[in-house]
């Protein structure tokens, strides 16, 4: 053997540093120096702006502007209700003056209602209630559509309630109301504050809630109403919402015992038929006396539209789904390309604690499609609501705060996605094997369930629940209003999931497969 | 024992049925190239993924300077390699490639058009890796392993596709690096890409080494006590030696082999018996045929490997 030389090699050039920091800038090198994944993130941004321009409703689609059970398109007009959002005040109303400091107090005896099934006929009408039929008493600023309002009524099937200002709801009493069995009901005024009472007997009250109707005038009307929504059944999800038939219903309460205190100025009672006649081909609407009492029929109904298709701001936000398709592809590649190549194993020999590398790697792909996305999101918000209130599309409102949960949350969904793609990317090895494996776990569950419809409601919502697509909840900008019957379809804007709870079950599914991965990573030869 | 000493101690690797390491043992010493030679499937590339960490033997040990590779802090400062001079994004320049190795160590990029000039590679480091050569392939990946400057070196393959011109660098650039006192361990299933370039071999094969020597012994062995002899007169030589206690055979019209002669003796009995001759040389075995020689067993056992369901890992 030759001797071998004493000492060994010294390198006179300063030390660097491998640190997380110098592994972040290593791999943020790598994914900026590949020109077709800067290409693809950029297409990403593009889809999600330019894709919602393409889905246009026809203002005026909607089959009827009472009708919000169906929704096929975006409303060109609807009246607003107190909060903006667009809503539906048609009922029948029998009302006089009430002072600033007053109460109504009625009791109701019956509640009888009938339908038309095809929503064609009203010769061959069937007798019974909607869900949310509703007759009761009310305090209301005015007669007009879309005024303040406060109400205690009876429904078809759910109980007393207490409504105001179209999207609020409380429970009182259960079950149905009937001769043997009537429901007292009170609203009293102090100024701006209505408070709801029932009572079984008249004697013992119990209040259902105490709201504040801001700008209540001084002389509001009060009095007693009946309404009936459409009666309607969803039998098939499409693209723009749902189809289905249905018809017009209607509602008759019988009320005695009915004492206006603060009445002013003392009168009779008026009728009118809030918000025109809708189903005013039904013969009964109105009202009459008997005997002590009054009986009230009305059609229609007071309460929130649903915001559904083109008047609803989750619309803009559909390109985002198509971003997140190029997104995932990118974000798969940047891991499957290092295996593809042999490359991986000079990243490892760089880098030897293998967990880091993911964590990098995550945090790189996240960011950028984070960075990518908001901008797009926000760029379609503000291209494509202008674009659809100058058709005369109605969008309703969303808090600033709901806003900015959707727009940030969409990009943060898109972030979380191409971090789970990185991730099976890192557990598969292999490009094209992950790409259809993300597809199938985040993009199909929500191309079945939202643009195609093609599942069953119950799969659908289910898919929706328990896979990955679950994020999309994170989009939904309006709350599904239980008082209202309507498609809250993922179409529509409307998931199963409560929106943080959707993108929670994403970020779980993240994490457990990123957790699997360097698991992996570190097991595994290279 | 230097931080530039590469210890390998009783690696053994099984991939399915394969046992592609069987107790690979050996050292890299500083100052000088070590060739690492074996047919393929010897276990060569197996055995630099386990010192670079990357694969886990089933037992055994390979360390740097006395310590895992994956306990390295800035392991491109310890330690340079190329594995597989395709491990490039197509897509990516190759000085780009660099700059991200540059960046994980914390290297400036100053850095990188250093090791690009010391590799001889041009402009064209900044165009897409995909469109290189495997010359240039190999001379990207020697960049990249220069990087840190480390003391240890190891490179499979690295003569792999590159042209004369770039094996007569390749070789004088090992050998200086070798000179700055660097551990440079070199594989090859070619033993003549070594010659004139390896001080030490470490030959394999089977997953074990063979031979662990240098150079001048293993031509000396595979030599052995022969001479070569150039006469007109063959019959009268193989007389006079054969007399004098010699085996002699032919070896061509006018050449003989004799062994068990040292050539001074050869020559005395041929001056005494007036035999003439035109060249008496002590005879040379090439590397070729001494390793040829060593790792024929080898040889055959990879006959039978290759059609076996592990030998789409052995290299």
């Amino acid at each position: 053997m030759t001797a071998p030389a004493l000492t060994s090699y010294r390198s006179a050039a300063p030390a660097g540093h491998d640190g997380f920091a110098q592994l972040l800038w290593a791999e943020w090198t790598k994914f900026r120096t590949v020109r077709g994944w800067i290409v693809g993130m950029m297409v990403a941004g593009l889809l999600t702006v330019g894709v919602g321009l393409l889905s246009h409703g026809e203002c005026g689609s909607q089959a009827s502007a009472s009708a919000p059970v169906v929704t096929g398109g975006p409303a060109c007009t609807s009246p607003l209700g107190p909060g903006g959002e667009a809503v539906t005040d048609g009922f029948y109303f029998v009302h006089r003056g009430m002072g600033s400091d007053g109460s109504i107090t009625a009791r109701v005896t019956s509640m009888t209602g009938s339908y038309s099934p095809d929503g064609v006929s009203t010769q061959d009408l069937k007798p019974g209630l909607q869900p949310w039929s509703k007759a009761g008493i009310i305090i209301k600023a005015s007669a007009s559509e879309g005024s303040a309002y406060a109400a205690m009524m009876v429904t078809g099937s759910h109980g007393v309630r207490m409504q105001w200002n179209f999207t609020g709801d409380a429970a009182g009493l259960g079950g149905a109301v009937s001769a043997a069995s009537p429901r007292w009901l009170r609203l009293t005024r102090a100024g701006d504050t209505v408070t709801g009472y029932d009572s079984l007997d008249g004697t013992h009250w119990s209040v259902v809630g105490t709201v504040t109707l801001t700008g209540l005038p001084p002389t509001a009307l009060a009095g007693l109403f009946a309404a009936s929504p459409d009666y309607a059944v969803v039998t098939s999800r499409s693209a723009g919402g749902g189809s289905g038939s249905g018809g017009p219903s209607q509602a008759t309460a019988a009320f005695d015992r009915v004492a206006l205190r603060g009445a002013r100025p003392a009168g009779a009672w008026t009728g009118t038929a809030v918000g025109g006649a809708p189903g005013g081909s039904y013969p009964v609407l109105g009202y009459r006396q008997s005997g002590g009492g009054l009986v009230v029929s009305g059609s229609g109904d007071i309460s929130p539209v649903p915001p559904a298709g083109e008047g609803s701001v989750a619309n803009t936000l559909v390109g985002a789904f198509a971003g997140l398709i190029a997104m995932v592809v990118v974000a798969a590649m940047f891991i499957t390309a290092e295996y593809r190549r042999g490359l991986i194993r000079v990243t490892l020999a760089a880098s030897p604690c293998r967990s880091r590398i993911l964590a990098a790697k995550a945090i790189v792909v996240g960011s950028a499609a984070f960075v990518v996305a908001l901008p797009a999101v926000v760029a379609a918000t503000l291209i494509e609501e202008p674009l659809a209130r100058s058709r005369g599309v109605f969008i309703d409102p969303v808090p600033v705060l709901t806003e900015v949960r959707v727009l940030a949350g969409t990009a943060a969904l898109l972030a979380v996605a191409a971090v789970l793609a990185l991730a099976l990317g890192a557990v598969l090895r292999h490009s094209a094997v992950t790409v259809t494996a993300v597809i199938a776990v985040i993009v199909l569950p929500y191309f079945f369930a939202v643009p195609l419809a093609l599942l069953p409601a119950g799969a659908a919502d289910w898919l929706l629940r328990v896979t990955p697509a679950a994020g999309f909840a994170i989009q939904q900008p309006y709350p599904a209003y239980p008082q209202v019957t309507s498609a809250y379809t993922p179409g529509n804007g409307y998931y199963p999931l409560a929106p943080w709870a959707g993108f929670a079950v994403l970020c779980a599914w993240t994490a457990l497969t990123l957790g699997l991965a360097m698991y992996l990573l570190r097991r595994r030869d290279a | 024992m230097s931080e530039a000493t590469i210890t390998v101690t009783g690696l053994r690797k099984r991939f399915g049925t394969t046992q592609a390491l069987d107790g690979m043992s050996f050292t890299v010493q500083p100052g000088q190239v070590t060739g690492f030679v074996g047919p393929n499937g010897a276990g060569k590339s197996t055995t630099m993924r386990i010192i670079l960490g990357l694969d886990a033997p089933n037992a055994g040990s390979a360390l740097i300077g006395g310590r895992p590779y994956s306990s390295l802090r800035r392991p491109l400062s310890r330690v340079g390699a190329v594995l597989d001079a395709g491990a490039l994004q197509p897509s990516r320049s190759g000085r780009n490639h660099l700059l991200w190795l540059a960046r994980s160590q914390g290297l400036p990029a100053r850095r990188v058009d250093e090791v690009i000039a010391l590799v001889g590679l041009g402009p064209a480091i900044r165009r897409k890796a995909g469109g290189y050569s495997l010359g240039m392939r190999q001379r990207l990946g020697i960049a990249a392993a220069l990087l840190g400057d480390p003391p240890v070196l190891i490179l499979d393959e690295p003569f792999n596709g590159m042209d004369p011109e770039g094996i007569v660098w390749l070789r004088g650039f090992l050998g200086s690096l070798a000179g700055e006192g660097r551990s440079v361990l070199v594989s090859s299933h070619l033993m003549g890409e070594l010659q004139d370039t390896a001080g030490h071999l470490v030959i394999v094969g089977r997953g074990r080494v063979i031979a662990d020597t240098s150079v001048a012994q293993l031509i000396a062995a595979a030599s052995g006590d022969r001479v070569t002899l150039r006469t007109a007169e063959r019959p009268s030589a193989v007389t006079a030696l054969e007399h004098a206690g010699a085996v002699v055979t032919a070896a061509g019209p006018d050449t003989l082999t004799v062994s068990g002669l040292p050539a001074e003796k050869v020559v005395a009995i041929l001056g005494a018996s007036a035999v003439p001759f035109s060249e008496v040389s002590a005879h040379r075995a090439t590397l070729e045929a001494a390793y040829l020689e060593l790792t024929q067993e080898a040889v055959e056992y990879r006959a039978v490997a290759v059609g076996s369901p592990g030998a789409r890992v052995m290299r």
